[in-house]
Formats: C-alpha cells, structure tokens, sequence
C-alpha cells in the first residue's frame, strides 16, 4: 500500500520533470515536408501523363505510388530516409513513402538471419498492423456503406 | 560461526563487503566506436574502431569481436599472459548474453556469466573483488560491452526506420571495457564492495530509463553510505553509468529529500559521454558506456593520482522487450563499487 503510493507519487513527478516534444517546430517541419512529398507525387503524376497521353488516369497513380515507393525505398536503402524521418516526423511517416521506409528498414535490418528467417518474417514487423487495421477497417466501412445502400 | 554473528569483513548490513586484502585493478582497455570516438572522453579511450562492423559481417559478431579485442587489450596491458588468467566473468545486454559467451569461446578461460544490464561493469568487478580477496583466484578479467546497433535492434525499430526519438531517450554506446582484479601488481584498489537489491518504483516507459533507474541508484547509495559510515564529500567522484541528463537530476532530487546532497564530484557518465551536438537528447546508456568510461578515464585519473577515492555505482534496468510489452514496470538494479589510489 506504502509502496503504491510511493509509486504513484514518483510517476507524478517524473511527468512533471520530463522534457517534452515541442509542438510547434515539430508540426510545421511535418507539415511542409510532408506537403512536399505530396506535391513531388503530383509532379510525377503529371509527369506521367503528359509523357504517356493514352493512358488513363488510374494508371496514372498506380505509376506514382510506385515510383514514390521505389524512390522512398532507395532512399532508405542508402540511408537518408532515416533522416528525413527524423527531421520531419509525421510528415514522412504518413506517405506512402514512409509505409515503404517501414517494410524496406526491417528487410535490411534482418538480412543477416537469412532470406526467410530474416528478411521475410521481418518485413512485416512495423508494418503490419498498419495493413491489418487498413483491411480490418475498410471492411468495417464497406459493411457501413452497404447498410446505407439498402435504404 | 553462528549464524547473524558478525564476519569481520561486515557492516552494519550484509550487503557491503569491505574487501581485507584490498584487489587492485592491474589492467584496463576500453575499445569504442566511431561516434564515441568523437565524443567527451575521446582522449582516454585505448581503441578507436573505424566503423560500426568492426571487419565483420554482422553488428552481433562485431559487439563479440569487440569483447574479444578488450580481453586480448587488458591482457596485454597488465602485461600478463593469456594462461595467467583463472577466471573471466562478464555479461552484456543481448539476448542469452551471447557476446559474452562467444568471447568465451575464443579463449581457454573458466567463464561466469553475468546479466546485470548496464550494471554490468560493477557487478563484474565486485565479484571479481571478492573472489580475488578471498584468494580463490589470482587473475580475473571482467568484462562488459554493447552495440547501439545489436541492442536498437533487440529494443527498439529498425535503424532505417524514419522515426523520431522522444526526447527521454538515450543512445546506446557501441564500446566494450574490460578490467583485470588481481592481488599482485600495481593499480587502483577496490576497497569496498555493495550489491544492490532490485528496486522498482512503478515506471513503465520503455524510453525514460533515468526515471526508472534513479530509484535504484538511491536505494543503492543509501545502503552504501549508512553502512560505510560515509557521505558524499568523502568521495573525490561519486559516478553512476547511465541515468543520463533526466535520471541524474531525478537521483539529486531523491537523495536531497534524504537530505544528502550530491554537489560537484558527482557525475553520471551517460551524461558526460557525448557533446551536446552529437544529439543524444539525454546521453548515452548501454553496459559499454559506464564500461568504456570506468577503464579509461576513471582508472587513469586514479592513476595519475588527480582522484584518491571513486564511488563507482552503475545501474541497470533489468527489462525485456516481453515485460515491457505485457505492461510491467521496470525493476533495476545498482551495484557500488569504492575505487582507492
């Protein structure tokens, strides 16, 4: 009893003492960086369709978001991802360049158990809830749009 | 003897052991990596390693190697012979503490191994104190070591990972030290020795391992100084591993409410490691960062006579990447040692 006080008391005063985060550096360094990835992806998009006139406009972003993957994913490789990541937090992370960063970083990490062991039980560490709350979730909308449908 | 009766070693308590026949610390070498190189102890450090692979193919087998090269350094330095050593005791943080084990392995040495966390280095060398004291053996090496790349790995996320670090956060050294406890030979003298319990004041953010540490160190330094009778300024330099720049603050706090207050000789040495723009937000930690300061820094200033009497109290934070992820607090632990000119 003593010592749950104790502890409590203790936790009271570690969250007072603790240096935090400063907000507002943090979001405007997001905010920009992360606008600009978005406004690279649109460049390549437009990129795109105007050297492929034919093609349409879906294909168009399925060109982007692998290009975009691909580019994230060398960068990691060479390792300047890691530093954006640093610098500008959520603004590289939400992307989909930071999605590839996260499947491309535990690869290179785990290269050294072995192709399966390794690289392929690793790959999914960081990203996989991400993919099974996307799934999990867009079943849970489709089940909300179906319902509205019937009215 | 009767038991509860009084050793003639003994204190007030049990847990601090004065050591009779004093064990001087004849070797020491302390091997970093390139970043420590650059750092505030940069001069002291006996091996500078060019890169984080050490010639090696893994970061695993690079933190071995490093052990390897401090046990060959320390051998070396207390111009000793590989068949002069009777015993080898050391730990470090990975899973199984396989570095130590394989560093073993590489030499025909009779081999304890220790967990202790970052503590480590102090465990290590009490043990090894006491062993040498009571005349079981005649040379031991102690050993302790880490990798920021094998234990961010084992911790934490990927090293590529685009994440940002919260600002509690402390950067594990890539080092490993080692020392060798004798009776015979010159050196600084281990004088007296306190195990520390396992205390856990309730913190269970992974990432703040100061706050989490601090309690121990103080639990640790109150048993020491009620038992020996001494306080803080009876201490040229009074010396924790790795609580860095918050668990230091928060260790001042406590013991001020235990109204003893810790003034210029202390220092963490997580704190001092790096300058401040190598950006290590609250300093380093890992076994190799008490290790690799204590075998250089600290046993040459004893040497060269500019400190007399160092209490030498590292702390770990006995956690697994399980516990902390079902939810339970962190315990840890602090072992003192006292380091005589």
């Amino acid at each position: 009893m003593e010592d749950k006080k104790r502890n409590e008391a203790y936790n009271k005063y570690i969250k007072a003492k603790i240096p935090k985060t400063k907000p507002w550096p943090s979001l405007f360094n997001s905010f920009w960086v992360g606008g600009l990835i978005c406004v690279i992806g649109q460049g390549i998009n437009d990129f795109y369709l105007w050297v492929f006139p034919n093609i349409s406009q879906q294909t168009g972003w399925s060109l982007t978001l692998i290009t975009l993957i691909f580019i994230a994913a060398f960068l990691t490789g060479i390792g300047v991802y890691d530093q954006i990541g640093k610098f500008a937090g959520g603004g590289s992370i939400v992307p989909i360049t930071g999605f590839s960063n996260s499947i491309t970083s535990p690869s290179i990490e785990f290269k050294s158990e072995g192709i399966i062991y390794g690289i392929c039980v690793k790959m999914f560490t960081i990203a996989g809830p991400v993919i099974v709350f996307g799934v999990a979730s867009s079943m849970v909308v489709g089940l909300i749009y179906w319902i509205i449908s019937l009215f | 003897m009767k038991t509860g009766q009084k050793t003639e070693n003994s204190f007030e308590s049990k847990q601090t052991i004065r050591l009779k026949n004093q064990p001087k610390i004849i070797g020491s070498y302390a091997i970093v990596g390139p970043k420590e190189g650059k750092g505030n102890f940069a001069d002291f450090f006996d091996y500078v390693m060019k890169n984080d692979f050490f010639g090696e193919k893994t970061f695993e087998k690079a933190e071995r190697k490093m052990l390897e090269s401090a046990i060959t350094g320390v051998i070396q330095n207390a111009k000793l012979q590989p068949k002069d050593v009777d015993l080898m005791i050391a730990g470090d943080l990975l899973n199984q503490i396989i570095s130590s084990s394989y560093a073993a392995r590489a030499f025909q040495f009779p081999f304890l191994g220790l967990y202790g966390a970052c503590s480590t280095m102090a465990e290590s060398l009490a043990i090894g104190a006491v062993l040498v004291d009571g005349g079981f053996y005649q040379n031991i090496v102690c050993c302790t070591g880490s990798h920021f790349s094998t234990a961010e790995r084992q911790y934490r996320f990927p090293l590529e990972l685009g994440n940002q670090r919260p600002p509690t956060s402390q950067w594990t050294v890539t080092g490993a030290g080692a020392s060798i406890v004798s009776l015979q030979g010159d050196g600084p003298k281990i004088t007296t020795v306190t195990f520390g319990k396992v205390v856990d004041w309730g913190i269970n953010d992974v990432n703040n391992m100061g706050g989490a540490m601090a309690p121990a160190a103080r639990d640790t330094m109150l048993a020491h100084f009620r038992n020996t009778k001494t306080g803080p300024d009876d201490y040229d330099l009074i010396v924790t591993g790795d609580l860095g720049k918050l668990g230091s603050e928060i260790l001042i706090d406590l013991m001020e409410d235990e109204g003893i207050t810790l003034g210029m000789n202390y220092c963490d040495c997580g704190q001092t490691y790096f300058r401040r723009d190598q950006k290590t937000l609250c300093g380093a930690s890992g076994a190799g960062c008490c290790a690799t300061v204590f075998n250089s820094y600290i046993i040459k200033k004893l040497n060269e006579g500019e400190y007399h009497k160092v209490l030498f109290m590292p702390t770990g934070a006995l956690l697994s990447t399980t516990s902390s992820q079902q939810g339970d607090t962190i315990p840890c632990v602090c072992h003192a040692i006292v380091v005589e000119k």
